[in-house]
């Protein structure tokens, strides 16, 4: 599968990158989500929506493999990125979340290690790079999540120090220093001030060029302002996927449109 | 109102003769030991003579024995305490969590004496039988080493202590562990961190001063074990820095010289030495309370 | 682009499975006492226990047969005597530590029973000692009741207080709407809420006593007959263990494994039925 697009000119051979098929998991015996089919495409950001409870948090975890780390749960179906199942037997999950990265709803820096030591917490767990390797990989990281200038002089400070706006970032950056091909947000500024809020959007706006996103969110604007791709979700189940243009202004289902127009939420 | 007024009158009756009394307790003793720190003055604490036909009294011996035995019984102990809280909170599969704490909580049921007993009977054989071969047959020039085979030394009275301190600091460090959050856990292993290296970052890292704490609270406990220490350390008044050699720890000095002191300098001496003891183990337990609870609220954010 | 999921270096691999088994082993350490132990004292025990054990009296060193039975009977005396004394004064700390946080004197006894629950038996001892037997005159069953309460007390209290603290306020306030007076809702209304809790911290306070050696050893002594009054010296089942336990005599050491046996097969008992307690109340 794949679109040709002009962007300035060039063409840009935009390649599926991660696809999920019949994916479904469970909490115990209760079934959260239920077969899920959706692809997603290089360098695009995938907004999730829906309303609270319908599983789009749940589907998100399911592709990187942090649902299994519940107690009690299960996920059948497959999730292939770059055509290779990350559920077959014979991948282990620590590998699936280096190439697929996450950023949490609450910020969550370590509070023992400083900025720097939080951004480069997943290259030392890595090994095998060289001081300055590391330095300007966190340097690169801070810049690509917007928080270098603020904090470039308070390295050693501890993670926790920051505002709320300025730890997520920090996890952003941590997320980004080991270079994943995909990034996954779950809320990312639902609990954050609207500041905050508009300062991530805008560098996932310049973030998107070089990595894909899911993000999962709450805020229907939200989606509408920064993704190309939206699914909306209900009650475990995929209801509609489609250009987010087309979701928000010619939903094809009835409970899409009745979920944007805030007749539920 | 009024009935109101006598219950709040009572409790404070009870309280403060709950406080007066302990105030009083205290009070006592300092004064059974008083004629012997009278005689000594602080000169008391580090003098190394026991001898009580000739009237010399000094508590050096037994504050060395319980602090080497408290703390090798801490190193000792440490470890298995760390890891059995670590396996509770992040290895166990749900199912087994509950019946292998609970196993551990028995170990802290069972009475001293009948680990004394268990000291006699099994540990201090299985030190002469085997350990002392092993370390004193092959390191025996080393003074740590050095030492007769007879079993019962301050090797065996650490080992038990050890295992009677487990269950406190691994209750501890349970709860610990359990109070880190569960988001810091995923922000590792989101990051692609293996479960031990999870456990690395998010757990112990974040726990190391309420593992201190927990250490400390054990050290408390093993500084006022009595009966399993007296039953197997030989009850020696000897300083010495062998593992194998007899010794004598405060509380093990009181249990068994007390009810058959001879003469008043005697009593009032020992009483001295619980003096000791009492201040001791409780600057030890207040430390360690005051560190965790200092803890709480730094991972409480 | 690169191509497909990265490899996960087999060093961090391997760390993490042997990190694994390792905290394993460690747990496993930490129960193996616990089976050695009982084990031991099971076998060793077990072949010494029979019905003479109960209601005989200690024959001489060195002769054959007797039993301890002034001992389970003294130590059941100091027992009730002791509880009698620390459950319902602990009770009642716990209660006005839990429920007047905000006066100093309820901070005061908070700490001081803090202090309490630090001290070694065997300093709670010499503190009975010098109270109760110094002015009774020698070793007798008053002192040894005294030394087991005050280490019952803080017991008690701690965990009253802590079960009181996990009551919501909403209850206390709706006994207070009711116009009952506070002592009321505290005694009727908020201790029944935690009756089950407070019940278990008890019994554990109650094993705890009963297997208590070192704060007997110079109060209640001890004593080869029957006690004829409270203001002698009496048997009691830990100190009599002790006692044969470090004897010479192979009979005595049969007879402290027996008692061994009995001991920790109360304490465990009352431990177990306890938490059974617990979990009954709590549905």
């Amino acid at each position: 599968m794949s679109l040709k697009r002009k962007v300035r000119g060039k063409r840009i051979m935009k390649t599926t990158i991660l696809e999920a098929q019949h994916v479904s998991a469970w909490y115990g015996s209760h079934r959260a989500v239920q077969d899920i089919n959706v692809a997603v495409k290089t360098g695009d950001v995938l907004a999730l929506i829906g309303p609270s409870g319908c599983g789009k948090s749940t589907f998100l975890r399911c592709l990187n493999r942090m649902h299994e780390e519940i107690d009690s749960t299960r996920v059948e179906g497959r999730v292939f990125y770059k055509g290779e199942d990350i559920y077959a037997d014979n991948v282990d999950p620590v590998a699936v979340r280096s190439a697929i990265g996450m950023v949490f709803q609450k910020p969550n820096p370590f509070p023992t290690l400083t900025v720097a030591e939080n951004v480069a917490a997943g290259l030392r767990l890595r090994g095998g790079f060289s001081r300055a390797e590391i330095e300007s990989r966190v340097e690169t990281a801070l810049r690509r999540s917007a928080l270098w200038d603020e904090v470039k002089n308070k390295l050693r400070a501890p993670g926790t120090s920051l505002s709320g706006g300025q730890q997520q970032r920090l996890c952003i950056a941590r997320a980004l220093a080991v270079q994943p091909e995909i990034l996954l947000m779950d809320e990312p500024t639902s609990a954050l001030d609207p500041i905050s809020t508009g300062r991530i959007e805008e560098l996932m706006t310049e973030l998107k060029k070089s990595v894909t996103i899911v993000i999962v969110t709450h805020n229907m604007q939200q989606a509408a302002r920064i993704s190309d791709q939206t699914a909306f979700f209900l009650m475990g189940k995929l209801v509609e996927h489609g250009e987010t243009s087309q979701i928000f202004n010619a939903p094809a289902r009835e409970e899409t449109e009745n979920y944007i127009s805030g007749r539920f939420g | 109102m009024r009935s109101d007024d006598v219950f709040n009158l009572t409790l404070r009756a009870l309280a403060l003769t709950v406080i007066g009394g302990f105030l009083a307790l205290t009070w006592f003793l300092w004064k059974s030991a008083m004629p012997a720190l009278h005689v000594a003055g602080v000169a008391f604490v580090w003098r190394t003579e026991w001898d009580p036909v000739l009237g010399e009294f000094g508590a050096l011996p037994f504050l060395w024995g319980t602090l080497v035995s408290s703390l090798l019984a801490l190193l000792m102990s440490a470890p298995v305490s760390i890891g059995a809280a670590l396996f509770l909170t992040d290895i166990a599969p749900r199912g087994i969590r509950a019946p292998i704490a609970f196993l551990i909580e028995m170990l802290a049921a069972i009475p001293s004496v009948v680990y004394g007993i268990w000291g006699i009977f099994v540990l201090a054989p299985f030190v002469r039988e085997y350990v002392h071969p092993l370390l004193n047959g092959h390191l025996g020039f080393l003074p740590l080493f050095d030492g007769p085979p007879f079993g019962l030394g301050m090797l065996t009275a650490a080992m038990v202590l050890a295992v009677m301190i487990t269950p406190t600091i691994t209750a501890v460090c349970r709860e610990v562990f359990r109070s880190v959050p569960d988001p810091l856990r995923e922000a590792a292993t989101g990051l692609g961190a293996t479960r031990w290296e999870t456990i690395r970052l998010a757990v112990l890292k974040t726990s190391i001063s309420g593992i201190f704490g927990a250490m400390i609270l054990g050290l408390g406990r093993a500084l006022g074990e009595t009966m399993a220490v007296t039953m197997v350390i030989g009850n020696r008044p000897d300083i010495s820095i062998s593992l194998f050699k007899p010794a004598a720890t405060m509380a093990s000095v009181i249990a068994n010289e007390y009810a058959e002191a001879q003469g008043d300098a005697h009593l009032s001496a020992l009483a001295a030495i619980g003096l000791v003891l009492l201040l001791v183990s409780s600057i030890v337990n207040i430390g360690a309370r005051w560190i965790i609870k200092h803890t709480e609220s730094k991972t409480h954010v | 682009m690169s191509e497909g999921l990265p490899r996960v270096q087999r060093r961090r691999h391997f760390k993490s499975v042997m990190a694994n088994a390792i905290i394993a082993i460690l747990a496993g350490f930490a129960i193996l006492p616990l089976i050695l132990v009982f084990s031991y004292i099971a076998r060793a025990g077990l072949p010494a226990l029979n019905l003479d054990f109960f209601y005989k009296l200690p024959a001489p060193a060195g002769e054959l047969g007797g039993g301890m039975a002034n001992a389970i009977a003294g130590s059941l005396l100091m027992v009730v005597m002791s509880g009698l004394m620390a459950i319902p004064p602990g009770l009642l700390c716990g209660l006005y530590v839990a429920e007047f946080p905000n006066q100093k004197l309820a901070l005061a006894l908070r700490f001081v029973i803090d202090l309490l629950t630090g001290v070694p038996s065997i300093v709670i001892g010499l503190f009975a000692y010098a109270v109760l037997v110094v002015p009774m005159g020698g070793f007798n069953a008053w002192a040894g009741s005294a030394a087991l309460a005050i280490i019952m007390l803080p017991v008690v209290s701690r965990t009253t207080e802590e079960i009181l603290r996990l009551i919501p306020g909403q209850l206390r306030e709706a006994g207070l709407a009711l116009g009952l007076p506070r002592w009321k809702v505290l005694l009727r209304l908020i201790i029944r809420a935690g009756r089950s809790a407070i019940a278990t911290g008890v019994f554990l306070a109650i094993a705890r006593a009963s297997g208590e050696t070192a704060p007997l050893l110079f109060t209640s002594f001890n004593n080869q007959y029957w006690t004829k009054s409270l203001s002698e010296p009496v048997a009691s089942l830990p100190v009599q263990i002790y006692t044969y336990a470090i004897s010479p005599y192979e009979e005595w050491h049969r007879l402290a494994w027996a008692g061994s046996l009995v001991l920790v097969s109360v304490v465990f008992a009352i431990n177990l039925l306890s938490r059974l307690l617990l979990k009954r109340g709590a549905k």
